[in-house]
Formats: structure tokens, C-alpha cells, sequence
């Protein structure tokens, strides 16, 4: 049962600065996942935390102590790799009971931790093997075995399910989070994969280029994401980007070439004429002809069974991405950009302009 | 041009005289001939001279004195062997065998087990550690390679005669511990243990020799047996070092006593004994190559993690 607390962490490698100071609290026993393309940052923040990595300024506070000059081993934390990092020398057995052993924990004690680790994880038949004879989903689940015997106030998980094929990636994702909920862990988890993000996380933080994006729910990202790379990261396929411009009186935007959308939700803040990015997810886009319809000149269908992606182009060259229900098939396309799901960015800034 | 397909169960009945299986047939054979013709070639190449040697062995010093070679074994072989390994052979008995290949055995064995020791621990320290210099001490390292014992050979001698280590074991073994191969081997083997497992060693709380004794070491087995393998036969094979800085005959290794055994020409070599002596020399090399072979060529091959 614990807390976790970063304090304005920095990390700089030489002269580049890859973390440019993260704020987070996280409750106990929340799970919250860390998100962003590579190279944002991410990994270098949970290293931090789990100390392998020196922060070059700030604080790391577990459970309401500075942890920040701490030995990993001293953290009372567990980290699952993405490569497993199971040592192929030892068995299962003797995978799980290292770390235990290194503490001096009695051999009773340990046995016990192990049994009961390897019951939760269905992985008791294998406890003589050796992790070169088990199969990815089971080196996995050893993995997370090492990490429960720990017992351990904090769980680190770093990118754990990027090595599994598609199929076992979506069984593990559901059965780690029971397992989480069931232990009741504070945890952390790192992932580029934004499905991975939003089904696993109590809250996201969604990184970028070293700086925290958003700190929030998965669906208050995804209905209310705070700038346009948030917009675009979450959700699949990615969010259609307009460019448009502050329209006289602020209560709509003016597309480039002419059209006039009124916010549905109001006016926004800003200088009349003020450049803007609006957002559209595809699955927002509406078809079906009408006077404010715009013709799409269809370039990529991608059935996906229930539903349909359509790439098109408007007379403009604009390119939107619409998600259709059903089975879609013809050369054009016309759609209208509904004012109700829209999304308002500052063009300049990125952020999100609320009414 | 009409195509034909087979039937799905039919087979294509034998062509008689069929003049293209044939050839393909005939320039196998002689592909093959030739291969292992010259594979035959090349092994009896190398091992006519030990033939020679085991065959020399076998016969009393007349025989071969009065300058017959006979190519097949004669009768004299248990006293042949008798002698080298009570006695000794060459006009002024030298040293026993049985001496000599005890001293060469552990000269060897300190030498492989020294050097594997320095060397894993030099490369763990390169590796693992970031300290100051640590380039330029693997640098420093990897450049000794370059220079071999012959070069370095007066000034050793100079140091180890004024430690007063001259006609001593660690006089013997420790100029020829340094090794820069093993520690260049060890150093790329080390290389490819993933970082993860540093890191869930340093997770799991073990400190720097736990790490080395529980993870390192167990993986490094099958390199350590190659390289045991390689360092002893470089032991074994020592020449000029024993020569320069032992003059105890007990202390005599059996590379240099067999050497001393060969006279400079002014009476009868006793060859039959020479020749038996050899033999026994040879032994432990191939005794330890051959039960050793497994793991020697997993260590060198294998890249399994």
C-alpha cells in the first residue's frame, strides 16, 4: 500500500534534456500508465523512479519518503522488463526466490511467497524449468511472479507485453490489471501502445518530447484531450487536423476555403482571425449529402469488418479520415463536419480552446 | 507447345538410358572422389610425423641408430616407455618424464586457472563499471596484445631474478598470467549479457560480486571451458620463459626437458627414449581437448542467452 510522488523531475543526458520537470501523484493502488511515441521520455521517468537512473534535479517520493538517493534495491519496488530479464541459468523457482534470497528471507518463507505467487499466476507446473523452455506468455507471467513475491510497495512495468504477439498481448493486458486490481498495488506502467494505455490505466499521462502532456482519465483524454499531439495520439485511426481561423464574433470557424462552422458549444477566446487547429476523430465524420456537404474523393478503403476507414481528399486537398459503420464501396464520398464532436486548438500554441 | 498435367496418383515412369541422371550421377562421384581424396591427403600429412613418433617409440636405439625408419611398431615399447618415465632419457639421464610432466601439468593448470581469474575480473571491471580511465585502461590492455612475451622477455627476467623468483613457481607462472586475449574474450562476451539483467540484479538487491558469482559466472561457463582449453595448451606449450628462468632440473617442464634430451651431435641420441618422452608430452593436450571438446566448441559457437 503506497503512494507515489515525483517532484519536478529533470533529467538531462549531457546537454540534452530529456525530462523537463514531471509532475505526478499517484494514489494508492492506482495503476497509472505512462504513454507517448518513442524517444518522449518515458522509459528514462520509470528508471527514475525505480532508481537506475539518477535524476538530475527533483524528487522521487514513495510512500511518503525522498526515495530520490535510494539504492533500487532499497525502494521497495519490482519491475518487470520488457525483455523479461529472467536469468537463464536459474529456474523459474530460482528466478522468482532471488531476490528474496539476496534479503535473507528463510528458506520456508520463500518457498511459501513462491507457491503462492505461482498459484496466482498459473505457472506452478513450471517452477523446475528453465525460462528458455517456456513460451513468451509464460516467461511473462514469470516475470510478474518475481515482481508479487517481492511484495513490494511500487510496481514498474516497462513496456511488458511489446514482446508478445497481438493475441497474447490482449489476453496479459486483461490479466494484468486483474491482477493489479486483485493485489491492490500502486503501479506504473510504460507503453508507446495507446490501446494498451487507455484499457489498462486508471489515469495516462501521455508524454511528449519530455514533458508531460496530460495527466488524466483515459476518456477525459480521448473526449477532452489538452493539445493537438494528445488529440493525435489517442485514439485510432488518428484525429483529423483542419486548419481553420477565428471567425468576426468567435462563435465560429472559418475553413480555408470559405466554410463556416459554428461551435456547437460556444464561443472560444481569442483575436478574430486568430489561426486554429479544429480536430475531428473519423469516427465524428458524418456522410449523407446536404448544402454544407463537403465531396471526398475516396484514395484508401481499409475494411475492418464491422466497420470501414475511408481516406479521402476534399476539393481543397484536405485529407480526412472517415470511420464508417458497415461495409463502404465507390469513388466519392461526401461528408459534413459536425460541429458537435469538434475540437478547438490554437494553432500556434497547440493547446485546447475551451468555450 | 501442349501442356500436360500428371494425373494425381501417377508417377513418371523410369526414362531408360536416361543420358542426363547419368552424368549427374557420374559428376557426383567424382566431386566426391575429389573431396575426400583430398581430405585423406591432408590427414595423412599430419599425422605421418606422429606416426613416425609412435612407431619410434617402439623399438630399441639400435634399430633406429644404424638409420632405418621402419614404418611399422616393434617390440621395445614397454621399456621404452619404462625408462622415459623412471629415468629419464639422453646420454646424461635427465629428469624423469613422470617429474617432468607433473611440473609441465602444473605450470599449465596455474597458468590457464591464473589467467582466466585476472582476466574475468579485468573485463567485468571495463564492463560493468564506469570509473575514470576506463577506456584507457582497456585500451592499455588491448594494446599488450600487441607485444609478444619474446619482446618483453629481458626486462621480466631482469624483475623477476631481482625478486629473488628465479627457479619458483610464482617466478614461472606469474609473468605469463597477464593476458590480454582473455580479457579482449571475455570483454566481448560480456558485452552481450543485456543490461536488464543488471538492472534486475541491482532490483533484486545484489551487489557487484553476488552479480559476478550468481549471474556472470553461470553464463560465462562454456567460454571459461573454451578458454581453459586454449590457455592450457599455450601452458603446456611454454618454452622460452621455463627455459630462461628455471635451472632446478626437478623443476624441469617436459616441452624443455625433451629439447635438452636432444644432444648437439657428439654421440648417439637415444631416440627410442626421446621419441617415447614425446609421446607421453603429447598426452595431456589431447586428453584435455578431447574431454573437453564439447564445451570448448559450445564456448566458442555458441551465442545462446
Amino acid at each position: 500500500m503506497a503512494t507515489l510522488s515525483l517532484r519536478d523531475v529533470r533529467k538531462s543526458f549531457g546537454a540534452t534534456q530529456v525530462l523537463h520537470g514531471i509532475e505526478l501523484d499517484v494514489a494508492d493502488g492506482e495503476l497509472v500508465v505512462i504513454v507517448g511515441a518513442s524517444g518522449c521520455g518515458k522509459s528514462t521517468l520509470l528508471r527514475i523512479v525505480a532508481g537506475l537512473e539518477t535524476a538530475t534535479s527533483g524528487q522521487v517520493v514513495i510512500n511518503g519518503r525522498d526515495v530520490t538517493e535510494l539504492e533500487p534495491a532499497d525502494r521497495d519496488i519490482a519491475m518487470v522488463f520488457q525483455n523479461y530479464a529472467l536469468y537463464p541459468h536459474m529456474s523459474v523457482f530460482g528466478n522468482m526466490a532471488y531476490g528474496l534470497k539476496i534479503r535473507g528471507m528463510g528458506k520456508a518463507e520463500i518457498e511459501k511467497r513462491v507457491k503462492a505467487a505461482a498459484e496466482i499466476l498459473g505457472i506452478g507446473p513450471l517452477l523446475d524449468r528453465k525460462p528458455k523452455q517456456l513460451s513468451g506468455g509464460q516467461r511473462q507471467r514469470v516475470a510478474m511472479g518475481r515482481a508479487i513475491v517481492r511484495e513490494p510497495a511500487l510496481f514498474l512495468f516497462d513496456e511488458p507485453l511489446s514482446n508478445l504477439d497481438a493475441k497474447l498481448r490482449v489476453q496479459m493486458r486483461a490479466e494484468i490489471r486483474r491482477l493489479q486490481r486483485r493485489l491492490g498495488v500502486t503501479s506504473l506502467f510504460v507503453t508507446h501502445d495507446q490501446v494498451e494505455a487507455m484499457t489498462l490505466g486508471d489515469r495516462l499521462v501521455v508524454m511528449n518530447a519530455g514533458r508531460a502532456a496530460q495527466v488524466a482519465p483515459p476518456m477525459e483524454i480521448f473526449e477532452r484531450p489538452a493539445d493537438t499531439y494528445v488529440a493525435g495520439f489517442i485514439g485510432s485511426p488518428a484525429m483529423n487536423f483542419i486548419p481553420a481561423t477565428l471567425d468576426q464574433g468567435n462563435a465560429s470557424a472559418r475553413l480555408s476555403d470559405g466554410t463556416l462552422i459554428r461551435f456547437a458549444d460556444g464561443p472560444r477566446p481569442g483575436e478574430a482571425g486568430m489561426p486554429l487547429t479544429l480536430g475531428l476523430r473519423p469516427e465524428h465524420v458524418e456522410t449523407g449529402d446536404g448544402p454544407d456537404s463537403l465531396p471526398l474523393a475516396v484514395e484508401l478503403i481499409e475494411p475492418l469488418g464491422s466497420e470501414t476507414v475511408v481516406h479521402g481528399r476534399a476539393a481543397s486537398g484536405m485529407a480526412v479520415t472517415a470511420r464508417l459503420q458497415g461495409a463502404f464501396s465507390g469513388e466519392s464520398l461526401p461528408v459534413r463536419l459536425t460541429p458537435t464532436h469538434l475540437h478547438v486548438f490554437d494553432a500556434e500554441t497547440g493547446r485546447r480552446l475551451e468555450p | 507447345m501442349s501442356s500436360t498435367t500428371l494425373p494425381a496418383t501417377a508417377r513418371v515412369p523410369a526414362v531408360r538410358d536416361d543420358a542426363l541422371l547419368r552424368a549427374t550421377r557420374r559428376r557426383l562421384l567424382i566431386s566426391r572422389i575429389i573431396a575426400h581424396g583430398a581430405l585423406i591427403l591432408g590427414v595423412l600429412i599430419v599425422a605421418f610425423p606422429i606416426w613416425m613418433t609412435l612407431v619410434g617409440s617402439t623399438h630399441d636405439a639400435a634399430t633406429i641408430g644404424r638409420g632405418d625408419v621402419p614404418l611399422l611398431p616393434g617390440l621395445h615399447a614397454t621399456e621404452n616407455y619404462a625408462t622415459a618415465w623412471n629415468e629419464g632419457g639422453g646420454r646424461t639421464r635427465t629428469t624423469p618424464a613422470s617429474i617432468m610432466l607433473w611440473n609441465s601439468l602444473l605450470m599449465a593448470v596455474l597458468i590457464a586457472v591464473g589467467k582466466i581469474a585476472i582476466s574475468i575480473l579485468s573485463a567485468y571491471a571495463v564492463v560493468f563499471f564506469s570509473f575514470p580511465g576506463r577506456m584507457a585502461a582497456f585500451w592499455a590492455i588491448f594494446i599488450t596484445l600487441m607485444l609478444p612475451v619474446e619482446v618483453r622477455i629481458i626486462p621480466t627476467f631482469q624483475v623477476i631474478v631481482d625478486l629473488n623468483l628465479g627457479n619458483t613457481w610464482a617466478g614461472l607462472v606469474i609473468p605469463l598470467i597477464a593476458s590480454a586475449t582473455a580479457t579482449l574474450l571475455f570483454r566481448q562476451f560480456f558485452l552481450t549479457i543485456p543490461d536488464e539483467f543488471v538492472e534486475a540484479a541491482k532490483i533484486d538487491g545484489a551487489g557487484p560480486l553476488r552479480f559476478l558469482k550468481d549471474v556472470v559466472l553461470p553464463l560465462s561457463l562454456t567460454n571459461i571451458a573454451a578458454l581453459f582449453v586454449i590457455l592450457f595448451i599455450y601452458g603446456w606449450n611454454q618454452y622460452l620463459w621455463p627455459l630462461l628462468i628455471i635451472n632446478d632440473r626437478s623443476m624441469e617442464t617436459i616441452v624443455v626437458g625433451l629439447s635438452k634430451m636432444i644432444g648437439s651431435g657428439d654421440s648417439q641420441n637415444e631416440w627410442n627414449t626421446i621419441m617415447a618422452t614425446a609421446v607421453l608430452a603429447l598426452l595431456p593436450p589431447v586428453l584435455v581437448v578431447a574431454l573437453m571438446q564439447r564445451w570448448f566448441v559450445r564456448g566458442l559457437t555458441e551465442t545462446e542467452k
